[in-house]
């Protein structure tokens, strides 16, 4: 064989195997698909009756599966909230202040991140039920900032290694206090770390299963309600549902990834 | 404590109003609770299941329970086997979408991610739904005229296997997809120039140097293995338990909370050594969480 054949069935042989791959990962995306589109109305929901879009209709009366997602969006925005504030603040203060116990505090920083979610998610549960804090909601909020803090500190620190510290100091030698010279000058070239470590939260936040799994008491959010159908046989409003959230995102990254946002953003 | 340049000294107001808030949290919802785990762990229970303070090792002493011997091997072998499996297929593949040329590079890896963004819960049920007896496959080999009775493929460790590397295959993909990017084409370049063969080149330039990579996948791999118990209950039927499993069923079904922190215990010094393991090797704790 030539040595341009050659690398032409190189190239071809790198094609096939990507693409194989990317079926890997979307092959049960399209099961979901496919299945909120099923006609079938017996469990365990599995074989195929025909096509029909009605569960998209249904969808809207099923409360419980509602409130779930809305529970779900809740904690997801007001973990990620909180958890971006704060740990942009701590990534600041990390780089900036020498202080007893920071070694410290950087090493705990890595406990989240490394340690199995189910023992995080027994051991919040432990304490909770230990100091009678009634499981909810905000015992769900909690869990999810602590998880995802440390991930927004990590991204902010990513982003004041590479910082030019002496624009910080010449804001202060004109005149601005510290507070106003954060929030005019070390918050604006921190953005692209606070909203990838920001967007980490959020994703972290609305797929997690183990953790709230422990602490939910009788709040159930999205991921636990598929967890509970499962035994029964996920409904295909569920399918459905998921299919919706599925092009949401795909909208929204479609969206940021041609600036189409960022236009609308100028426009105003 | 080494100073550098960008550090102020200080114990006082600044920095504990940035650090502080995330001091609190490290503290009441980390430490804390993690601690009361180990305690819990030497702890009895009554028989209502409550758990008492009371000193006893017998926690422990169940935790060389020949069953459950069986399930920490089984769980390691599960975990050893998705996470190489993990660095085989990733490996070509980040490769392939981090170097390629195509205009669409952005699209190939927001790809890799937007599967990610479906609970994973019911892309695991999706597999089952694939796999099972009445499912997608037996139905399209028993069309084909491939099979005559549906196969019985689901419930056992090879599905687990393939629903464990399905969730955390991004950890190895995506820190692979940065190290190919950042490898400098002269250098692979200067080493066929110095002729090197293709296979010397990946072995002395291109691992090497994409090694940070694999060790941080291989961590974010490995240990999230032996917790997921919702892949081998959805997947596994009960046949592909975790160390995971073990655990949830002493916080759940069995009420032995005092046994199920001694197994949270393991899986605990499990992680340690590993992570150990993994900065011995020159592995940064910073690449785990970006």
């Amino acid at each position: 064989m030539t040595r341009a054949g050659k690398a032409k069935l190189m190239t071809g042989l790198g094609r096939f195997y990507t693409v194989l791959v990317y079926i890997f990962l979307f092959l049960p995306i399209s099961v979901i698909v496919v299945n909120s589109m099923n006609a079938t109305t017996s469990k365990p929901y599995l074989s195929w009756k025909g096509f029909t879009l009605s569960w998209y209709a249904k969808l809207w009366s099923n409360t419980e599966l509602l409130s779930s997602f809305g529970n779900t969006m809740i904690i997801a925005i007001v973990s990620t909230l909180v958890s971006t504030a704060i740990g942009t603040l701590a990534a600041v203060g990390l780089y900036r202040y020498r202080f007893r116990g920071k070694d410290l505090i950087n090493g705990l920083l890595y406990i989240p991140v490394v340690i199995p979610e189910i023992v995080f998610g027994i051991s919040l549960l432990s304490m909770f039920a230990k100091m009678s804090i009634p499981r909810g909601m905000f015992t769900l909020i909690l869990a999810h900032i602590s998880f995802s803090v440390p991930f927004v500190v990590f991204n902010v620190r990513a982003c004041l290694t590479n910082y030019d510290i002496s624009v910080e100091e010449a804001s202060m030698d004109l005149g601005a206090n510290r507070v106003k010279t954060f929030f005019n000058v070390t918050f604006p070239m921190l953005m692209p770390g606070i909203t990838g470590g920001a967007l980490l939260a959020f994703t972290l936040s609305i797929d997690d299963v183990i953790i709230s799994y422990f602490v939910n008491g009788q709040t159930k959010t999205y991921p636990l309600k598929v967890m509970e159908s499962i035994k029964s046989g996920v409904s295909p409003d569920v399918n459905a549902l998921s299919t919706l959230i599925l092009l949401g995102t795909i909208l929204f990254v479609i969206l940021t990834q041609t600036n189409v946002l960022k236009k609308l953003v100028r426009k105003k | 404590m080494k100073k550098s340049k960008h550090e102020w000294k200080s114990n006082g107001l600044p920095a504990l109003v940035t650090v502080g808030p995330v001091a609190v949290i490290l503290v009441f919802l980390v430490v804390l609770p993690l601690m009361y785990v180990a305690v819990m762990s030497f702890c009895s229970i009554d028989s209502y299941y409550n758990v008492v303070y009371k000193f006893t090792l017998r926690n422990y002493a169940q935790l060389a329970d020949p069953d459950y011997i069986h399930i920490y091997l089984q769980s390691i072998l599960i975990a050893l086997l998705t996470t190489v499996i993990c660095v085989l297929v990733a490996y070509p593949f980040a490769y392939l979408i981090a170097r390629t040329k195509s205009r669409n590079k952005n699209l190939l890896y927001m790809l890799v991610i937007i599967p990610f963004w479906t609970n994973s819960l019911i892309r695991i049920y999706g597999w089952r739904t694939f796999l099972g007896t009445n499912g997608w496959l037996n139905n399209a080999l028993i069309k084909l005229h491939m099979i005559s009775e549906p196969l019985d493929m689901l419930f056992n460790r090879g599905t687990t296997v393939l629903g464990m590397v399905y969730c955390l295959i991004p950890f190895m993909v995506l820190p692979l997809y940065s190290s190919f990017e950042k490898l400098d084409v002269n250098l692979l370049e200067a080493s066929a120039d110095l002729g090197a063969t293709k296979l010397k080149t990946l072995k002395e330039i291109i691992i090497p140097l994409t090694a940070d990579g694999i060790f941080s996948g291989c961590i974010m791999i490995f240990i999230p293995c032996l917790g997921y118990f919702f892949v081998s209950d959805i997947l596994g039927g009960g046949n592909a338990d975790v160390i995971g499993n073990l655990i949830e069923r002493q916080f759940q079904s069995g009420n032995n909370w005092p046994l199920g922190s001694a197994l949270s215990i393991i899986l605990i010094i499990i992680t340690l050594l590993l992570v150990k393991a993994y900065q011995k090797i020159g592995g940064s704790m910073e690449s785990l969480a970006l």
